[in-house]
C-alpha cells in the first residue's frame, strides 16, 4: 500500500453482482482479516488502475440504503462517515442492477449527497436486450451529474472503463449533491442544520442526527449542536419518510427521460421456478433433498481425499523418522508438528465441499427462498427466517455462521441464533465422529441399502439440529429482551452461479479456516508434545522402574519398550493432568488418556484426534507408523476388552455433540455480543449439558 | 379496509397515501411507496410471510407488516 493509492469503497444493493465486480477488479489480491479476529465485513483488494496508479478497494456489505437496520448495514454507514484521512474513501463505486435501476438509484442518491466523488456502475447490461431495456447513457450521466459506466461483471465487460472513471473521478474536484434534501422537506430546519459545521456536507450532518453515529473527528460543540436536532424523534422519522419519497420522485423524473423498459419482453422464469421452490409441499421436499445431497457429498466425496491425506501424513512421519537423525527436534517434528498439521489438513475436503454448496445456494438466489419458507417456523423458536443460513453454514464452521447473523435486524432473534449455532454439527466434530463411528459402529447395511455408519452420522447431525432448535425455544421463552422484530428480504432473480465467485468464496473461507484454526491446532500440538515428553522425577525414572519391576516376566525387547513408553506417558506432565481429572470423567466411561484429549480439545474439538494421535505415537514408538484408527482400535481397557467399545464411543460422541469446545467461536461470540456474559453462558451451559448427556448415555448403554 | 395482507395470490393493488406513516422506512427505501402498484406473488406455507412484487422489487415481508399497509384495489 502506498500513499498515492486511491481508496475506493465498493457499495451496492445485495444481488447486484457486487462480489463479481470486486473479484474482477482485484483478482486474487484480496485480503480478509485474521481468524479469530476475523473481519469478513471489510474485504480489501488491490486493483491496478493504470501503469502508475493502484487502488485499494474495500468491499462493503450489500445494503439498500445508508440508513442501517442491521449490524451489516451499519458498517457501511460507519465507513462513509469516517473522516479519518487514512480510512475515508476517496472515490465511491456504486454498483447497480440494470433491471431494478430505480431502487438501486435510491442508494446512489444518498451516497451522492455525501459529496464524495462517485462512480456509478450499472451491471448486468448483457441482459438489457433480453429484458427489453434501453438506456440513454449520455443523458443519464448529465442528469446524475456523475460518471456512469455500463458493465457486465460476469462477462468481464466494462471493467477497464471503470478503472479509467475512478482515476478521472479522483482527479476531478469535489462532487456536488444530487438532490439536496433540504429544498423540499423543510428549508428552515435544514438551513439551520447546515450551519452547525462547514466541515461536513448537509447530508452527513443529517445522517449523524438520524443515526446517532458521530465520527471521531467531530468537535464537542458540533456534537452538542447536532444533538439538539434530535429532540423531536417523531419529526425526524417524518422527515426521513419525506426525504425518501422526495428521492424517489427525483429518480423517477430522471429515469423517465433516460430509461425505457419493454415489459412484454420479460420472461417468467422466476414465476415458474418459484411455484416449485416456495410450494408448501414441494418447496420443503426440494430443500430437504438439497440438504441430503450436501451431506451425502460431504461423506462420500470427501472420504476419498481424507483417507488419502491421512495416509500421506502417516507416511510423512514415517519418512522423517527413518531419515532424520534421532533427537529432540526430530521427535518434535514427527510426534508433534506433522500429526498436528495433518489434523488440520484433513478437514479441507469437507469444509471446501460445504462452502461450495453454500456458495452455490447463495449465488443462485435459492437461499432467499429457503428463508421465505422457514421464517414462520423459525419464528416459533424465537429466531428469524434468516437464521436458517447460519444454522446451515454452522455445519461447516460456527465462526462464519455467527458472522452471517449480522443480517438479522432484531437483536433478540440474532442473539438466540448466535447462542444456538454452535450446537449444529460443525466440520471440527466430523473427524471425531468419523473416527469413533469407524471404531464402534459395524460397517454393515441395514434395511438392505442404508449404511449403518452413515445412518449414525446422520442421527448425530439431527441431534445437533434438534438441540439447536430446542435450546432456541428455551431461550425464546426465558430471555426477556424486547426488540422490534422486523423482517424483509429480497427475492432475487434466479441466476446460474458464477464459477469464479463460487471458487473465490470457497478458497477464501477454506483458507481462513485452515490458517486460523491451524495456528491454534499447531501450537497446541507442540505444547502437547512437550507436556507428553517431559515430566518430574517419576517420568525420568520410568525406564529404570519398569525394567526393575518386570525383570521376572520374561518379556521380549519390544514388549519391554512398550511398557516403558506407557509408564513414561503416565508420569509425564500431560499424563498427570489426565490422571487428575480421571475421577470426574470415569462415570462417562473415559480413562485418563481420553481425559488428556478432552483437556486439549477444550480449545478446539478437532484437536481430539490429533491428541490421541500424538499420545499414541509417543507411546507406541514403533518402527511402522500405523494410522490413528488402527492405534485406537488396538487400545485395551483395564478389564482387557477394547477401550473404544460401544458405550464409550457413544458417550464420547454425545459429549462432543454438546460441549462448547472452541475458543475461536467463544471469541467471536464475545465480539458479536460485546460482552463475556453470552460466551460464558454458552461455555458452561453446553458443558453441563454435555456432561449430563454423556453420563446418561454411558450408564444406560453399559 | 384492504391491506397487502388481504390480497389473494396474483391480485394487484395500489398502496394508499394514508399508509405512509405506517410503512417502515426500510420498506419505503426498497420501493414500497404510496401510489405504487403491489402484487401478491406467493404466500409461504403456514400463511406467513408474504412474497410481494412492488415497484419492480420482489420482497418477502411478514404478515404483521403487510397488514399495516393499506391498499386500493385495482378495480376502484
Amino acid at each position: 500500500m502506498s500513499k498515492n493509492d486511491i481508496k475506493v469503497a465498493l457499495i451496492g444493493n445485495p444481488n447486484t453482482g457486487k462480489t463479481s465486480l470486486f473479484n474482477q477488479l482485484t483478482g486474487l489480491n484480496q485480503k480478509v482479516g485474521n481468524y479469530p479476529g476475523i473481519t469478513v465485513d471489510k474485504k480489501l483488494g488491490i486493483c491496478k488502475l493504470s501503469a502508475t496508479q493502484n487502488a485499494i478497494i474495500t468491499d462493503l456489505p450489500g445494503t439498500y440504503s445508508i440508513n442501517p437496520t442491521s449490524i451489516d448495514e451499519s458498517i457501511v454507514l460507519k465507513t462513509l462517515l469516517n473522516k479519518d484521512i487514512k480510512a475515508s474513501p476517496d472515490v465511491i463505486l456504486v454498483v447497480a442492477d440494470v433491471e431494478n435501476l430505480k431502487r438501486n438509484l435510491l442508494l446512489f442518491s444518498q451516497i451522492k449527497d455525501l459529496e464524495i466523488p462517485t462512480v456509478l456502475a450499472i451491471n448486468m447490461v448483457d441482459q438489457m436486450d433480453k429484458k427489453g431495456i434501453t438506456i440513454d447513457l449520455s443523458l443519464l450521466k448529465k442528469e446524475l451529474n456523475t460518471e456512469v459506466i455500463l458493465i457486465s461483471a460476469r462477462k468481464n465487460e466494462g471493467i477497464n472503463d471503470i478503472k479509467a472513471a475512478i482515476i478521472r473521478c479522483h482527479v476531478a474536484a469535489k462532487a456536488s449533491p444530487l438532490c439536496g434534501i433540504n429544498s423540499k422537506v423543510d428549508p428552515d430546519y435544514f438551513d439551520k442544520l447546515k450551519e452547525v459545521s462547514p466541515n461536513y456536507s448537509l447530508y452527513e450532518l443529517w445522517l449523524m442526527v438520524t443515526q446517532n453515529n458521530f465520527p471521531e473527528t467531530i468537535t464537542k460543540k458540533e456534537k452538542e449542536d447536532l444533538l439538539a436536532f434530535k429532540e423531536d424523534v417523531s419529526k425526524l422519522k417524518k422527515y426521513q419518510h419525506k426525504e425518501t419519497i422526495y428521492r424517489y420522485q427525483e429518480i423517477n423524473k430522471i429515469l423517465k427521460k433516460t430509461y425505457i423498459i419493454d415489459k412484454t419482453k420479460a420472461k417468467d422464469l422466476r414465476g415458474r421456478l418459484d411455484k416449485v421452490f416456495t410450494h408448501k409441499i414441494f418447496g420443503y421436499l426440494f430443500f430437504f433433498l438439497i440438504l441430503l445431497i450436501i451431506f451425502q457429498s460431504i461423506f462420500d466425496i470427501a472420504s476419498v481425499p481424507m483417507d488419502f491425506i491421512d495416509g500421506i501424513f502417516a507416511q510423512l512421519s514415517d519418512f522423517a523418522k527413518s531419515n532424520l537423525s534421532t533427537g529432540v527436534l526430530t521427535d518434535l517434528l514427527t510426534e508433534g508438528i506433522i500429526p498436528g498439521i495433518g489434523g488440520v489438513v484433513i478437514f479441507i475436503p469437507q469444509i471446501a465441499i460445504l462452502f461450495l454448496f453454500i456458495a452455490i445456494l447463495e449465488e443462485t438466489g435459492y437461499m432467499s427462498r429457503v428463508v421465505f419458507l422457514m421464517d414462520k417456523i423459525m419464528r416459533r423458536f424465537g429466531m428469524n427466517g434468516k437464521s436458517i443460513i447460519p444454522l446451515i453454514s454452522g455445519t461447516a464452521c460456527a465462526i462464519p455462521a455467527i458472522m452471517a447473523t449480522r443480517t438479522i435486524s432484531s437483536w433478540k432473534e440474532r442473539l438466540i441464533t448466535i447462542l444456538v449455532t454452535p450446537f449444529t454439527t460443525c466440520s471440527a466434530r466430523l473427524p471425531v465422529y468419523a473416527i469413533l463411528i469407524a471404531l464402534v459402529i459395524p460397517d454393515k447395511k441395514v434395511v438392505g441399502f442404508l449404511n449403518l455408519q452413515g445412518l449414525v452420522l446422520l442421527l448425530l447431525y439431527a441431534l445437533g439440529f434438534v438441540s439447536a432448535i430446542l435450546a432456541a425455544y428455551i431461550l425464546h421463552k426465558t430471555l426477556k429482551i424486547k426488540t422490534k422484530s422486523f423482517f424483509v428480504i429480497e427475492m432475487p432473480n434466479y441466476k446460474l452461479p458464477s464459477l469464479k465467485n463460487v471458487f473465490y468464496e470457497v478458497v477464501e473461507k477454506t483458507k481462513a479456516f485452515v490458517f486460523g484454526a491451524g495456528k491454534i491446532i499447531l501450537a497446541l500440538s507442540i505444547v502437547l508434545w512437550f507436556l507428553a515428553s517431559n515430566g518430574g522425577e517419576s517420568y525420568k525414572n520410568a525406564a529404570q522402574n519398569v525394567t526393575e519391576n518386570v525383570v521376572n516376566q520374561n518379556l521380549n525387547d519390544e514388549q519391554l519398550q512398550q511398557k516403558i513408553a506407557s509408564a513414561k506417558l503416565e508420569n509425564s506432565y500431560i499424563g498427570i493432568m489426565g490422571k487428575s481429572i480421571e475421577p470426574a470423567i470415569k462415570p462417562l466411561g473415559y480413562d485418563w488418556k481420553i481425559g488428556i484429549a478432552l483437556i486439549t480439545s477444550f480449545a478446539a474439538r478437532e484437536v481430539f484426534v490429533g491428541t490421541l494421535a500424538t499420545i499414541y505415537s509417543v507411546e507406541a514408538d514403533d518402527e511402522n507408523t500405523t494410522t490413528i484408527k488402527q492405534k485406537m482400535a488396538a487400545e485395551v481397557n483395564e478389564s482387557g476388552g477394547k477401550l473404544f467399545n460401544f458405550p464409550v464411543g457413544m458417550s464420547l460422541m454425545v459429549f462432543y455433540a454438546f460441549a462448547m469446545q472452541c475458543m475461536a467461536t467463544l471469541a467471536i461470540v464475545k465480539r458479536e455480543t460485546k460482552t463475556w456474559k453470552w460466551p460464558l453462558i454458552q461455555l458452561f451451559g453446553m458443558g453441563l449439558l454435555a456432561y449430563v448427556a454423556s453420563f446418561l448415555t454411558y450408564q444406560i448403554l453399559s | 379496509m384492504s391491506t397487502i395482507a388481504t390480497l389473494y395470490i396474483g391480485e394487484i393493488g395500489y398502496i394508499s397515501e394514508e399508509s405512509l406513516d405506517f410503512i417502515p422506512l426500510k420498506l419505503l427505501e426498497m420501493g414500497c411507496l404510496p401510489g405504487a402498484e403491489v402484487q401478491l406473488v406467493q404466500i409461504a406455507p403456514f400463511k406467513d410471510p408474504l412474497y410481494i412484487c412492488v415497484n419492480g422489487s420482489h420482497l418477502a415481508i411478514r404478515k404483521e407488516t403487510a397488514s399495516l399497509i393499506k391498499i386500493l384495489k385495482a378495480s376502484l
